[in-house]
């Protein structure tokens, strides 16, 4: 749990809640955008309440996320009053978009690596407790501070905190939203909305040469099971869960912690190790993928419900792939010859698994491309169209 | 209970006075915002939309519930009317269940379309409550145009006509506009005089004059409306009721269910308006189970509808049957009126003879039955009364029984168009087939005058 037992030393004039909803039809939570000050609770308040909370759960692993000024005195006075509290260990707030960042902590130091090299650093000099340093993915590549922060010394990462947004726009005021007295600012945003980037940043720094092997506990719209799941397939060795808390209350944890125990049960999985990192190898740099794979989108006709979603989808916007309309009944199907098995048929249709996208077996023939099916992966960086293959052949 | 639910005959009062405001309400109450968001995010927008071909005046509907979804319901609203400037209320009476609602992908998927007409309603009453028109006039043609008859095929066409710029005059028989919206819907259908309201809605575009009391064959003939103006437009619907051809039917207590649903229409007070304790209605359509209905509503402690045929051949929709059952009418199949059991000249029960197809006709097993009735209500179909026709002294070729029409809704006589109930028509007596040919007929018309639609 991200902000169970957290406690947050740094100090601030007020808390203010400005939080704003991404919304869908029936009003479910697609994303969270906060512009909070983080505590306007004093230190010693916050360290009393941590200390009782391990007393009274000491079996449960408690983390301290801290954020103080960038400079070793700060920490140094710091570390000490945590470790006294009984804390198992401390997560460095590098992720923080917005309140700290501007007064040279948060997401400002986050985005430097040599700075997160520099903190974690210090922190393992100055603690016996395990550091855990929280990565922003407000950055381009996320394996340089990853790769900055092991060099540091860091016992693991945590990613994602939240990503830069504004979630919407006051089209009476032209205010942006979250709205603070008619203005506006990029806030943190969080939810089942950011899930995608978060596993795409955690699955890069699992499969990156140099972090491979450092822990990561993941974070980012985990929801259900099945999320937490995917994120630990990528390599994630435990998740946090914020959003989907402030949104449900914590009993939505009860549904993650039954579901993941039954999926694991009906696949077989002993433990967490026979998951974790499972999907990583299988995260690849485009120019791998197998262009030998050939797949044609397959429409159930019995499941079809002729709405005709991925008729038009095809037609407007992709390769005119699907019928309308055959021997002059409303019939959808998949034209061989001009499908290229790019999956947006699949992804609008409302029906699942009505449409499926079917390989071709090697030696059968791609009637799109009239060519037989190679046996052979082949990839980008011998294709014939590659200009760098060419180079390197000549 | 109000006592006055077991008094014998056909006697008015039957219930305590809140429980008429409750009967008589909406029958599916509108959405509001919320309800309205959450119906419309559950369009899949087809391609090509079932919906959309099913309804017989074409509107976009996957376009108008994408303009809900989006928070622009007055939007909505003008994808409708662009179509239908009947579509708030075809919303309310459409059988939707058998149009654009049967043919829903959701009710094929799931067995639970979305619910097109009240997103219809909740659009359409957006708009109107805020006054929104959507239309100016082109500029004046000159033409002057006469509509007979102010129902949803007069008014569709009347309004389609003064968008084009021309000048319309419309001609009704009754004291208000509005035909069979205003007089032949169940009370419960439309509520709070909307019938008028729309009307008022359609005519102030301008350039409509609806003259009142004014009835073709007796104030008006075709033909002088023929000399006196540059086309005219037919739309009488069928004045006509089918006669029940049972014996007795001259009995006190036998009434037309249309006159009926009338008279309750236009009553200003229900407690004052008497139905009998066991009431029989004969008719297997719309009407009978209006009637039925309605019955049941105003206190009768027995209703039932008794048509000669099976359930599979009524044309009141599935959802109709289901909800006179809901409300206690009992319906009973492949029975037909012998006599009216005639007690002093009024109605004491009904005979009537079990049916039977043989060789695909109707016939009489000869096995009777009687049933119990003070009052009996014939909805056994309305017939189009030519009578007006031939007082103008001009044949106009009729089929069927009723005016023939060309696919634009040219009758044989020059200058001269029809459309709705009182033409033969191969879709089904509908309030939105109405408004279609009135619409269609409009478009004709303006053609022809104008030399390809430029004036």
């Amino acid at each position: 749990m991200e902000d169970a037992g957290r406690g947050r030393p740094a100090r601030r004039q007020r808390q203010r809640a400005a939080l704003r909803r991404d919304l869908g039809a029936d009003r479910r939570l697609l994303g969270l955008n906060n512009i909070e000050l983080i505590t306007d609770r004093d230190l010693q308040t916050n360290l009393r309440e941590i200390k009782q909370v391990k007393r009274d759960w000491p079996d449960r692993a408690l983390i301290v996320s801290i954020m103080v000024p960038c400079v070793e005195e700060a920490w140094k006075a710091i570390l000490p009053l945590v470790e006294d509290t009984g804390a198992d260990g401390i997560e460095l707030n590098f992720g923080c978009p917005h309140g700290m960042s501007e007064r040279g902590m948060g997401s400002a130091v986050g985005q430097v690596p040599e700075y997160i090299e520099m903190v974690v650093r210090w922190c393992k000099q100055n603690t016996r407790m395990p550091v855990i340093t929280k990565l922003t993915p407000n950055i381009t590549d996320i394996r340089k501070p990853a790769r900055a922060a092991l060099t540091g010394g860091t016992d693991a990462v945590s990613l994602i905190n939240t990503i830069n947004s504004i979630t919407g726009v006051d089209l009476d005021s032209f205010a942006p939203q979250p709205t603070i007295d008619g203005k506006g600012s990029h806030g943190g945003y969080c939810g089942p909305a950011v899930k995608p980037i978060a596993m795409n940043m955690v699955a890069e720094i699992a499969r990156d040469s140099e972090t491979r092997g450092l822990p990561i506990s993941g974070i980012g719209g985990i929801t259900t099971w099945r999320d937490a799941a995917e994120f630990m397939a990528l390599g994630a060795g435990n998740v946090q869960v914020c959003t989907a808390a402030m949104t449900y209350g914590f009993k939505i944890v009860e549904e993650m912690i039954e579901g993941l125990k039954n999926w694991m049960d009906e696949k077989g999985h002993a433990d967490l190790d026979a998951i974790v990192g499972r999907a990583t190898p299988n995260v690849t740099d485009w120019q791998y993928l197998n262009l030998n794979y050939v797949a044609k989108a397959r429409i159930d006709q019995d499941a079809c419900i002729k709405c005709g979603r991925c008729h038009i989808a095809c037609e407007d916007t992709s390769h005119q792939a699907i019928t309308s309309m055959v021997d002059g009944a409303r019939h959808f199907e998949v034209i061989e010859e001009e499908c290229v098995g790019c999956n947006l048929c699949v992804n609008v249709c409302p029906v699942e698994g009505c449409i499926t996208l079917e390989p071709l077996a090697a030696g059968s023939l791609d009637k799109r491309t009239g060519k037989v099916v190679e046996p052979v992966y082949a990839n980008w960086t011998t294709h014939p169209n590659n200009p760098m293959a060419r180079q390197a052949a000549e | 209970m109000a006592e006055g639910q077991f008094k014998q005959g056909i006697a008015a009062g039957r219930l305590a006075p809140p429980e008429y405001a409750d009967n008589f309400s909406d029958l599916h109450p509108p959405f509001d915002r919320h309800e309205a968001l959450v119906e419309a995010d559950r369009c899949y927008f087809c391609y090509d939309a079932p919906c959309m071909q099913a309804c017989p005046t074409s509107i976009d509907i996957p376009m108008f519930i994408r303009q809900i979804s989006t928070g622009n319901p007055v939007g909505a609203a003008k994808t409708i009317f662009d179509q239908n400037i009947l579509g708030g209320m075809c919303a309310r009476v459409c059988p939707t269940e058998t149009l654009c609602e049967e043919v829903c992908v959701r009710e094929v998927a799931e067995g639970k379309p979305v619910q097109i007409g009240r997103l219809q309603r909740y659009a359409t009453d957006t708009a109107m409550a805020q006054h929104k028109q959507f239309y100016e006039r082109a500029a004046p043609t000159g033409k002057r145009i006469a509509v007979v008859g102010a129902g949803p095929a007069g008014l569709a066409c009347a309004h389609r006509l003064a968008v084009n710029g021309h000048e319309v005059t419309v001609y009704e028989a009754k004291p208000k506009a509005g035909g069979l919206n205003e007089y032949g819907i169940a009370a419960y259908k439309s509520v709070d005089g909307f019938a008028q309201a729309e009307v008022d809605y359609i005519t102030a575009i301008g350039g409509i004059d609806v003259q009142h009391d004014k009835a073709l064959g007796r104030d008006i003939s075709v033909a002088e409306l023929a000399s006196s103006h540059d086309a005219v437009f037919l739309g009488m619907g069928l004045s006509g009721v089918n006669a029940l051809r049972a014996e007795g039917e001259d009995a006190e207590g036998v009434q037309d269910a249309v006159d009926f649903i009338a008279e309750l229409r236009q009553a200003g007070d229900l407690a004052q308006l008497p139905v009998g304790r066991r009431v029989v209605v004969i008719g297997g359509g719309m009407t009978a189970i209006d009637a039925a209905i309605q019955s049941k509503l105003l206190g009768a402690e027995e209703v039932t509808i008794c048509y000669r045929r099976g359930k599979e051949h009524m044309n009141a929709s599935e959802f109709e049957q289901d909800l006179a059952a809901s409300k206690g009418v009992t319906i009973r199949h492949w029975l037909q009126p012998k006599s009216v059991i005639d007690a002093g000249g009024r109605v004491a029960g009904i005979e009537l003879e079990y049916t039977t197809l043989r060789d695909g006709k109707l016939v009489g097993t000869g096995e009777t039955m009687l049933i119990d009735a003070d009052q009996v209500f014939k909805a056994i179909g309305q017939s189009f009364d030519a009578s007006p026709l031939n007082g103008s002294g001009n044949s106009i070729a009729m089929e069927g029984g009723r005016i023939k029409v060309d696919a634009e809704g040219r009758t044989s006589m020059a200058k001269v168009w029809a459309g709705g109930d009182c033409v033969v028509d191969a879709r089904e007596d509908l309030t939105v087939a109405a408004v279609a040919a009135g619409r269609d007929a409009a478009e004709s018309i303006h053609r022809a005058l104008t030399s390809n639609g430029r004036a």
